[in-house]
């Protein structure tokens, strides 16, 4: 367990006009992290992942709870804390004026390495997220996924335990979303820890081991995606028939690996809840093909994790 | 040590930074060249009541309110840059090292005392060419008097800039409390034409026992009380501002 938390809170007091207000942003987090995995924090803007982030990134101070992040406790010793990890802001971390190169060799410096090894490690560092032929080029010049490996360099160029990144693929194109999850896997493979927060469902399906569903302040699901998917639903195949529906239904009915049956209401159909659609379907059609029952249409849908966060908090992500 | 070391790294980015683009050092002396070239002209006749014949003593009495003037303004206005660099995201960045808060601002600023020291020696050797003479002892003492004016008010801009996050407000603030300190600092003519009440009210800034001090150095009396006053006035303040500006600091980057 490298992240560990406990009642986790934090409120801030806004004001709105002469109204003053407190806004929970998050309520009581428990959350556990395991070491080498990369961890997911998946909610709608506002739910209090950021805020959530920059308390274990010892940002800001928590109202309560308790957390221990990397072997040392966030309350007793942030100061440790923040020696073992580290951390990428949502907005970008570079100067215009100045090179990758430098800011690479300056963010080594102030963890107090030493300037030769600093400068190791910035080439290496650049290399590796594949910057060298731009590294003493301004940064106002990169592309914006250029930059942002830039960013994620900076905040693992001392060699973290944890490193938590911030929305870190946001606004970048797709071909660049893909490249970012390429460089968050090597880290992994480099035996790092990484926490990130997204909005974006494919993002956390596809990259995430392991993910926390956040909404409003609260942790409503943790889990691996299939885990959660396979929680809240089965996979559904969707039959369309050309007449011959009861027929099929009493084929089907009899199949072991369908859980479910119900006669769509339009009648030419069935809707099947299986285990496992991808393996059920080929046998579904076997089935019905050997008994002579001709199909129209076959259709297979999984949930989705934005079925997972439907379920959940009643309100879909997409909408947001 | 950690402090020192800190310390030489932010200033040495910043300055690295500052040389990348001098052109703003130039761009600060332009208003004081200005002001040197098409103001202090009229100085000879308007100071005559104070025995001012030549124009050697009229710059020798404008040259050191306008260098203070300089460290006033230069100062004040630098918190734009941290601004800059809060919503660029490096400061950030900064706060998750364990690096000195101390150090980030004290960098900083002293990148600040440097490029102030650059224009002071612009316009000084500018002035030279209007027959301004002063001995090097003297000069040395008064760039020490505008170093630690422009570490002041750089670091009570930084504070400041912390504090408000955003260019829309520091501008009005700092023009606010630059208007009064600058009008009751006799830069632009010194105090003496002054009312009793001016004078008096002038008293309390310490900016105009800073331009009496670095006057006096100017003309060459150093054992003028008004140098050792203003040197301490100045340097009390100096250390205040730096102490609740890293307070700032640290506070807000914990």
């Amino acid at each position: 367990m490298i992240i560990e938390t406990s009642g986790l809170r934090k409120s801030f007091r806004s004001r709105q006009g002469r109204e003053k207000k407190t806004v929970e942003a998050v309520r009581g987090v428990d959350l556990r992290v395991d070491e080498g995995e990369i961890f997911g924090f998946l909610g709608p803007n506002g739910a209090g992942k950021t805020t959530t982030l920059r308390m274990l990134a010892t940002l800001i101070v928590p109202d309560g709870g308790a957390a221990t992040v990397a072997g040392v406790d966030l309350m007793r010793d942030p100061g440790e804390v923040r020696r073992r990890i580290g951390y990428v802001a949502q907005g970008g971390s570079t100067w215009d004026d100045s090179t990758a190169r430098e800011e690479l060799v300056l963010q080594a410096r102030l963890y107090g390495i030493g300037k030769s090894v600093a400068l190791e490690r910035a080439a290496r560092a650049l290399d590796a997220f594949q910057l060298s032929e731009y590294a003493d080029r301004k940064c106002k010049t990169y592309s914006g996924g250029q930059r942002r490996r830039v960013d994620i360099a900076l905040g693992i160029i001392h060699e973290p335990r944890v490193v938590f990144l911030d929305e870190p693929t946001t606004g970048l194109d797709p071909q660049s979303r893909a490249h970012m999850w390429d460089e968050i896997r090597r880290l992994r493979t480099e035996g790092m820890t990484v926490f990130i927060t997204t909005h974006y469902l494919e993002e956390a399906d596809a990259l995430c081991d392991r993910i926390a569903i956040m909404d409003n302040g609260e942790v409503v699901a943790e889990g691996t995606p299939a885990a959660l998917k396979r929680e809240i639903s089965h996979d559904v195949i969707t039959v369309g028939l050309n007449g011959a529906t009861a027929e099929a239904a009493t084929l089907l009915d009899s199949v072991t690996f369908v859980s479910r049956l119900e006669k769509l209401d339009t009648g030419d159909g069935l809707r099947l809840f299986v285990e496992d659609g991808a393996t059920a379907m080929p046998q579904v059609l076997r089935e019905l093909e050997r008994n002579g029952v001709t199909l129209k249409s076959i259709e297979l849908h999984r949930p989705s994790l934005d079925d997972v966060f439907l379920t959940k908090t009643g309100r879909s992500l997409r909408e947001k | 040590m950690k402090f020192l070391r800190d310390t030489w790294l932010i200033f040495a980015r910043q300055m690295q930074l500052l040389l990348r683009n001098p052109v703003w050092v130039f761009v600060g002396v332009f208003q004081p060249v200005m002001y040197l070239l098409l103001f202090a002209p009229l100085l000879k006749p308007a100071l005559s009541p104070l025995g001012v014949t030549s124009d050697a003593e009229a710059y020798r009495v404008f040259v050191p309110g306008l260098l203070v003037l300089l460290a006033i303004f230069g100062g004040l206005f630098q918190g734009f840059g941290l601004i800059a660099e809060l919503r660029a995201g490096v400061i950030e960045r900064s706060r998750v090292t364990p690096v000195s808060r101390f150090a980030l601002l004290l960098g900083r600023s002293l990148r600040d005392v440097v490029s102030l020291i650059a224009q002071a020696g612009i316009i000084t050797i500018l002035a030279l060419f209007f027959d301004l003479r002063v001995f090097i002892g003297d000069l040395l003492l008064a760039y020490l008097m505008l170093a630690l004016i422009a570490l002041m008010t750089s670091a009570v801009s930084y504070g400041v800039a912390l504090a408000v996050k955003s260019e829309d407000a520091l501008a009005p603030l700092m023009n606010t409390v630059a208007q009064p300190v600058l009008l009751l600092s006799g830069i632009l003519l010194p105090l003496q034409f002054a009312p009793g009440w001016l004078e008096d009210v002038a008293k309390w800034n310490p900016f105009s026992w800073a331009v009496d001090g670095t006057r006096a150095l100017f003309a060459g009396d150093i054992g003028n009380d008004r140098v050792w006053q203003g040197l301490l006035i100045v340097a009390v303040l100096t250390v205040l501002a730096v102490w609740w500006a890293a307070r700032e600091f640290a506070r807000s980057v914990r």
